[in-house]
Parts: C-alpha cells; sequence; structure tokens
C-alpha cells in the first residue's frame, strides 16, 4: 500500500466498535455450529474413548492401531496389524507363549512324523456362539485358504500340506487336499514331502480354524464386521467402527479361563504418525508407543519405561542377478561388498534406536541347534577392505571387458530412510571405487513392480518372517522362489535349501543354513544393511504385553494392570 | 437464472467425467499394480486374483465396465481394504471429513473477514503490523509442521494443568473437533485476511464511499453495508474452491490427530494404487468441487445483482 488513505478517527472508532459487535456474533455462531456438528458427528458413531491409558477400575488398556486392519478372514489376512488382531481373537492349533515357544492351543497335544502330523484337538475349546471348535473348522479353514476361488495370497504356506500346490493351481479337486478330520477332536495331515518344521507353520493365521456354516452365512463378508466373524481366543472383538476404533472384550467361553486378565482393550485410535502416538501417550491417553531416535533423549530424562525388541526384518541391498547386468559378475559384487561398512551405516548415518548392523540374511534372534543360529554358525562377514575391493574391481573390468562402469541403477523407496540409505551408498562407492550410482527413488507398488520386472541393478529390499524358523529366510534365494526378485541361481544353494526343507535332524539343519549363510556372503548375493530394531515406552502400571518377530506383535493375551 | 443453472449443471457432469476418464487411464498407465504385494505370488494365484477383480480383460473394457457401474452409482470394492466398498468408506469417512472441513471453512471465512477488516481499518498501525505478520507465518508454515506443534502445545498444556483440558487426538466429541479444524482452515484465513484487506483499502478509496459519506450517512452503515459488503465479493468467490480445497486436504491433520476423515484414504489410496478407492474418491471429491463452485457462483449472484444480469 503506497498510498496512506487519510482517515477520521471517529470513523475508524465507530466502525471497530461495529467490527467488535460482528466478531462476537461470529464467536457465536461458531458455538452454535459445533454444536450441531458435535451432534451430527455422534450420529457417524466413531467416539474415540476419552478414558486414561490404563483404566483400573473398568481393567481395560487402551492403545492404537497403525491401520485398520486389512483383512481379518483368516485364509486371505497377509498383513501384520491384521495378525495382531488375529492374534487376540482367534486360536489355531498352537501359538506361541510369551516366551515365544510353541505352546498348546486348540490343539491338546501333537506329533509331527516324517510324512505327516497328528493333532488331538481339546474337547473344551469352543466358538463364541457356544458351538464346539471341532477337526472339521480347520479342514474347512485349510482348504478356504487354498481354494483357487479364494486367489489367497499366502496359500503358499499350505503347500506343506499333500495336494496342496496343485489344488492351488486348480490341478486337483479340493477334496484332495492331506488333511482329514478323523473324529471332532483329531486331526490327521500328510505332508507333500518331509518336513521337520510343520509345528511351526500351524502357528501362522491362515492355518487357523473357519467353520463353514458361519463362513458361508456371511455370503462372503466373512472378518468384514464384528458381527461376521466368529471367535475362539482369548478376547472377543465386541464393536468395530471402521478407520476409527476397535475394541475388545474378554471371551467368557475361552477354554483357558486364567490366561486373558484383562478385561477389556480399547483399539481407540488409528493413526501411523509416530509424533501423534508419542503425544497420546505423554497425555496418559495410550499405553505404549514407539520412540524415534529424537525422542531417546527426552525419554530418558522423563524416566519412562524404554524397552527394545527386533521387530523380525532384515534389510539389505539386493542385486540383479539377471544375465547382462553388470551386478551378475561376481567381482563386481565382491567390489561392493568390500566398500561398505555396515555398522557405519547404523551407528553414524541413519542412527535409529534400536538398530542392529547387518552381517547376514539370518537375523540374530533365530535359534539354532541349542541357542542361537547366529551364535552356532558366525556370520565371518568380510571387514571394509578398500584396497581388496579396488582390485576386484579391475578384475571386474577385466572380465566384462570394460574400462568404466556405466552408473548403477539403486532401486529406493521413498521414506526418509531409504534416502538417506541411498545417498551414503552412492557417496561411499564413488568415493572408494569410483562408481557413478543413479538412485531411481519408487513409490512402494512401482518399487515391487521393477523388481519384479528386473528394472535394476540394486535394491533396498527387506525381509520379514512368516514363522520361527530359519527357513522362512533360508529359502529366499532358492531358484524356484518367487521372492528372488534379483533371480540369483546357485545349484549348490538350491541344494542346501533341499537340505534344509526336508531334513528331519536338527544338526543338519542348522549346518545346511550355515552353508547357505557362507553362499550368501562369499558370492556377495545381497550386502546386508542392518536388522530392524523397535524402541518402544510402556505404562508403568501395564505389565505383560509381548513384543515379538513372528506371531501376534503386540500381544495383550498375557497383559494386565498392576495397581 | 434457471437456464443457467441447468448450464451450469451440465458442464459440470461433463467435466466430472472428464476427470473420471483422465484419472482412470492415468492410474491404469503407472508402472505396478494393486495386485503387486511384498509376497510375490505364483502365475495362478495371480491370475485368480485378476479375474476376481476384473484386471484381466483389456483396458478400454474395465472403463467401459467401470463407467457404467459409476453410472449405477457403484464404486467397487477396495483392494487394500478388501472387505469394504468404496461406497462405505465414502459414506463413513466423508462426513468426518466434511464436519472437519465445514468447521474450518467457517474458521477460515469469519476469520479472514473479520481479521481482513481489522488490518484495513488499522491500515499501517499497530493491529495491522502484528496481524500482518502472523498472515506471513499462517501462509508459508506447512500445515503438518503446524498441526504437530500444536499437538505439542495441547500436551503441555494438558501436562501444566494436570487434566486434560482438549483431547490430542481422536475423534467424537465438539472438543476433539475444535483444535484440528483450527489448524486446517489456518492456511486459508490468512489468506482470505489478505485478499480481505487489499479488497477493503481498494473500497475505501472508491467514489461511492466518498459519496455515502457526503451525503452523510452513519459511520456504522457505511461501514456494514458499503465497505464490508462490497469487499466481501472476492472472498466469497475463493470460498468455493476453498472449501473443496479444506475438505479434500485434511490428510495431514486426519493423520496426526487420528481422525477417521476421508483424506487418508484419498492419499494412501495412490501409494497403494488401490484402483477402486483412487477413482471413488477422486470421482467424488470432483463432484464436490465442481459443486461447490457451481454453489459460489449462484450465490456470487445473489449478493452481487450485477453478475446476474451476464
Amino acid at each position: 500500500m503506497s498510498e496512506v488513505v487519510p482517515s477520521e478517527d471517529s470513523f475508524t472508532s465507530a466502525a471497530g466498535k461495529q467490527l467488535l459487535i460482528f466478531a462476537a456474533l461470529a464467536f457465536g455462531g461458531i458455538a452454535l455450529l459445533m454444536l450441531g456438528l458435535s451432534w451430527a458427528s455422534s450420529l457417524t458413531g466413531s467416539a474415540s474413548g476419552g478414558n486414561n491409558a490404563v483404566d483400573v477400575a473398568s481393567n481395560t488398556i487402551t492403545v492404537f492401531l497403525r491401520e485398520e486392519p486389512p483383512q481379518l478372514n483368516s485364509s486371505l489376512s497377509t498383513d501384520q496389524v491384521s495378525g495382531s488382531v488375529l492374534g487376540h481373537v482367534i486360536e489355531g492349533l498352537l501359538r506361541y507363549d510369551e516366551n515365544n515357544r510353541l505352546a498348546p492351543a486348540v490343539a491338546e497335544r501333537w506329533e509331527v512324523r516324517e510324512n505327516g502330523a497328528t493333532f488331538w484337538l481339546r474337547e473344551d475349546a469352543r466358538w463364541s456362539d457356544g458351538e464346539p471348535v471341532t477337526a472339521h473348522d480347520f479342514v474347512f479353514g485349510w482348504k478356504t485358504g487354498l481354494d483357487p476361488a479364494n486367489a489367497s495370497e499366502y496359500a503358499f504356506i499350505l503347500y506343506a500340506i499333500k495336494n496342496g500346490e496343485a489344488i492351488n493351481k486348480g490341478e486337483m479337486p479340493l477334496e484332495s487336499l492331506g488333511v482329514r478330520a478323523i473324529d471332532d477332536h483329531t486331526l490327521e495331515v500328510e505332508f507333500e514331502r518331509p518336513l521337520a518344521y510343520f509345528d511351526k507353520l500351524v502357528a501362522f493365521s491362515t492355518y487357523a480354524p473357519i467353520r463353514e456354516d458361519f463362513y458361508r452365512a456371511t455370503q462372503g463378508a466373512y472378518g468384514a464386521d464384528a458381527d461376521k466373524l466368529l471367535y475362539n481366543g482369548p478376547f472377543v472383538i465386541s464393536s468395530w467402527v471402521h478407520g476409527a476404533s476397535l475394541k475388545m472384550d474378554r471371551n467368557p467361553l475361552y477354554w483357558d479361563k486364567d490366561r486373558a486378565k484383562l478385561d477389556a482393550i480399547d483399539f481407540a485410535y488409528i493413526t501411523s504418525d509416530a509424533n501423534a502416538t508419542l503425544n497420546l501417550f505423554k497425555d496418559n491417553k495410550i499405553a505404549y508407543a514407539s520412540l524415534q531416535s529424537e525422542n531417546l533423549n527426552n525419554a530418558m530424562e522423563l524416566r519412562w519405561q524404554i524397552d527394545r525388541f527386533m521387530d523380525g526384518s532384515v534389510f539389505y541391498i539386493e542385486f540383479n542377478h539377471r544375465e547382462g547386468r553388470p551386478t551378475a559378475n561376481h567381482h563386481l559384487r565382491k567390489a561392493l561388498q568390500l566398500a561398505t561398512d555396515s555398522a557405519e551405516l547404523v551407528y553414524k548415518v541413519t542412527k535409529l534406536p534400536g538398530y542392529l548392523p547387518g552381517e547376514s540374511l539370518f537375523p540374530v534372534w533365530l535359534k539354532g541347534v541349542d541357542g542361537f543360529l547366529r551364535e552356532e554358525y558366525p556370520a565371518n562377514y568380510p571387514a571394509m577392505d578398500v584396497e581388496k575391493a579396488r582390485w576386484h574391481l579391475a578384475k571386474a573390468k577385466e572380465e566384462l571387458g570394460i574400462d568404466e562402469f556405466p552408473p548403477l541403477v539403486l532401486l529406493s523407496g521413498d521414506n526418509p530412510i531409504s534416502s538417506i540409505q541411498s545417498e551414503y551408498y552412492q557417496q561411499v562407492f564413488k568415493k572408494h571405487l569410483g562408481l557413478d550410482i543413479k538412485i531411481d527413488k519408487q513409490i512402494f507398488k512401482q518399487r515391487l513392480a521393477k523388481m519384479l520386472s528386473g528394472d535394476f541393478d540394486m535394491v533396498l529390499a527387506g525381509w520379514g518372517p512368516d514363522y520361527d524358523d530359519p527357513l522362512t529366510f533360508g529359502d529366499l534365494f532358492a531358484s524356484w522362489n518367487l521372492n528372488n526378485r534379483g533371480q540369483y541361481r546357485n545349484p549348490e544353494l538350491d541344494k542346501w535349501v533341499r537340505v534344509a526343507q526336508n531334513e528331519q535332524d536338527v544338526q543338519a539343519r542348522m549346518d545346511a543354513f550355515g552353508e547357505i549363510q557362507r553362499i550368501l556372503i562369499d558370492d556377495a548375493v545381497i550386502l546386508p544393511n542392518y536388522e530392524r530394531g523397535v524402541t518402544y515406552v510402556t505404562h508403568p502400571q501395564l505389565k505383560g504385553m509381548v513384543r515379538r518377530a513372528v506371531g501376534a506383535d503386540p500381544d495383550f493375551t498375557n497383559a494386565w494392570i498392576e495397581e | 437464472m434457471w437456464q443457467y443453472t441447468l448450464k451450469r449443471l451440465i458442464q459440470g457432469v461433463i467435466t466430472v467425467w472428464f476427470i473420471a476418464t483422465a484419472t482412470f487411464f492415468a492410474m491404469h498407465n503407472v508402472p505396478g499394480d494393486p495386485l503387486i504385494n511384498d509376497r510375490s505370488v505364483t502365475e495362478d494365484i495371480r491370475a485368480n486374483l485378476e479375474e476376481k477383480y476384473g484386471l484381466n480383460k483389456p483396458i478400454v473394457d474395465q472403463y467401459f465396465i467401470y463407467m457404467g457401474n459409476i453410472l449405477r452409482g457403484d464404486f467397487g470394492i477396495s483392494f487394500t481394504q478388501e472387505n469394504r466398498l468404496v461406497n462405505d468408506i465414502i459414506r463413513e469417512h466423508f462426513p468426518v471429513s466434511a464436519i472437519l472441513g465445514i468447521l474450518a471453512v467457517v474458521f477460515a471465512g469469519l476469520g479472514g473477514v473479520l481479521w481482513g477488516a481489522l488490518t484495513a481499518l488499522y491500515r499501517n498501525r499497530l493491529p495491522d503490523v502484528v496481524i500482518m505478520f502472523l498472515v506471513i507465518l499462517g501462509i508459508s508454515v506447512p500445515s503438518f509442521v503446524v498441526a504437530a506443534l500444536a499437538q505439542l502445545a495441547l500436551v503441555n498444556v494438558n501436562d501444566v494443568l494436570g487434566f486434560s483440558l482438549l483431547p490430542v487426538a481422536g475423534w467424537g466429541t465438539i472438543w476433539h473437533m475444535l483444535v484440528p479444524s483450527m489448524v486446517l482452515g489456518l492456511g486459508t484465513m490468512a489468506y482470505l485476511t489478505r485478499l480481505m484487506r487489499s479488497s477493503m483499502l481498494e473500497i475505501v478509496n472508491s467514489d461511492f464511499i466518498r459519496t455515502a459519506k457526503a451525503k452523510g450517512l452513519p459511520p456504522t452503515k457505511i461501514f456494514t453495508s458499503h465497505q464490508l459488503r462490497n469487499a466481501i465479493l472476492p472472498v466469497i468467490t475463493v470460498l468455493g474452491p476453498s472449501i473443496a480445497a479444506i475438505t479434500t486436504g485434511g490428510f495431514v491433520v486426519e493423520l496426526v490427530f487420528a481422525i477417521p476423515g476421508l483424506g487418508r484414504y484419498f492419499v494412501q489410496a495412490v501409494q497403494q494404487l488401490d484402483y477402486t478407492v483412487i477413482m471413488g474418491t477422486t470421482v467424488f471429491y470432483g463432484a464436490f468441487l465442481v459443486f461447490m463452485v457451481i454453489v459460489v457462483d449462484l450465490l456470487y449472484g445473489w449478493i452481487d445483482p450485477r453478475v446476474r444480469l451476464e
């Protein structure tokens, strides 16, 4: 405003008073409007609990979900949030206990043989409508998981059962599945091929029971709402407002009366925003929250209860081994391997609390013969050695008959951590090896599409476990594995994977994993980055919450409130 | 008038059809598809999934099937929320976004007009300088920063008081909507304040105000009927698109305050390439935006009779 308009003070003050009256009216109007909207929002029926994190009187805890559970039909469910919810309300033959060991659930006892298994079901296991849980419910649940019309993405985990794969491909009828209910409480399973870890598989949610009459009555909407699901776990879902909240009550019909101690678990908030959950925790509205590095010091000053656990996932650079790709060359991969140091990445670059530098495809928490696999079979990952790396690089150039490598494409996710990592590697490879790296940042689905079509040289990838056996990682680079997206092909590795799959002897199996680990490192199939850890805070009165890498996480089935 | 309304509505339908068509083909041309997931599936399962969602048909067939379904009001089933109809997602979550949006727009509109009038009235004096400084902040600080800071402030206030004055996040009561809607409306309010201020200053200098003063009208009458009423027109013009922008742009605020609105579905669907949800929310929001613009145009004619003549 270059021109100052001469104004009369009397006009200004009169107009100012008028404006004040309008402001007062606006204020009143907004208050009225808010009352109206508040009434309208009560019609949408999505009231969040105003409860405190821990409520002793009602024996209830309030927590959050990272996202709306995408799929509570156990035969179709694939994601972690749904898995956590299902772990509270539906019980399979076996489950993981608070020490992450297999424990009897619907099956009272079981016997796993070389070619089959028998499960004896307890007679007091009931569905939430009072009917008993029978062996027929498992047969139906497994057949549903394999039914080609059902198109389950996790059907492969049922391939251990005889004819499972053929049925899923539509080559054989559903009836030919190698499982049958001898009577209501005895389940007999035949394996496709010898298998030593079937008991670990049945704890997975795809192996959960589904009752046929109820399933059919929902007409394709099984698991879509709280009343479209039948429960047999320690808790039942009592209300589910989509996208807003989910509430569980203790299941009075559950066979183990003493197991669940909380009367209710209120998942009152659904948000993936880490700051929001931490703020809710500070405000005493939720009973646990994850910590990020910037909040760690603050949390320690406040003397909060801080814990850490490995969430099971391993992250690494996967090479493209397809013919014609520079990264198909052993010496180039060796050069890249010897030019990097995952400890530097984790401790100096990403600096995320709870993360461990990666050394192997097999994470540290996997069990071996007696103790931990990684203690019994150390990774012996080669230390950074720039001299040697340059020697391998020269060798690679010689073998490929080129003077200079073209820029290598590093496919990366679009989240901040991936960005930091890919820039770190870009700089390291340039500095030590003089290699140019082109970062190709893509959102989730596009990155997967490019991985599948092989449109990359290196990709920031990761893997999380499905069941508590090293094989859930060990078969990843087998030539037939669909998730081997760099298409690594090595008959020797395939041989050891077959041993790990079929061998009955624990020692021989673990030896096979040791060999797989050695090949992956010697041939630089991947460059491990880190194992993901989660640092979190819990309410001082909440006890017995279980975090785990495999199975429902977090698990409140054994949790209680300390008064 | 009726003819004009009808003409605008027909134009609106064509616009929405164009939005739907462009989105449909753009979406299908992005690399990847909703069926790709962390775990690769066999050819057979993939084929079964494609069959289930009708993705095995040629793209043009899919387009016509989809358009036919839209005409019947059926947006299909979500790929990521596998058991939910897109219609249900919109029906359950849009009201939440709308409530939040209405409140934010009212905050922004009333606030913008009042602050704008105030700054114009006290131009170049202390209230003007202070408010215009805040306006620059409001326009330039992105909403995710404001939202996070507002939430942190709430936590600290509750902490100091020792009880929950206002909830930190969540949805359901009058207290849950107060802070999020203010945060959501803040940017628009700042923008409207500036608009209102310059519009007021223009009018203060115009001939008809001098005439009004010369003929001895009382100051309150000049201010209300001549200055405010005329200065408000540009604000109303941008209010329509602002309503749509606020209602659709609530993603960050909804995420931070854990509000079950439609905004997060709108954004996450794109990240997840959830075809049906992308289409459903885009068409729905597109229609909503077009509708709001038409409403504002009609409202404009009511406030300023000169427009109706054209």
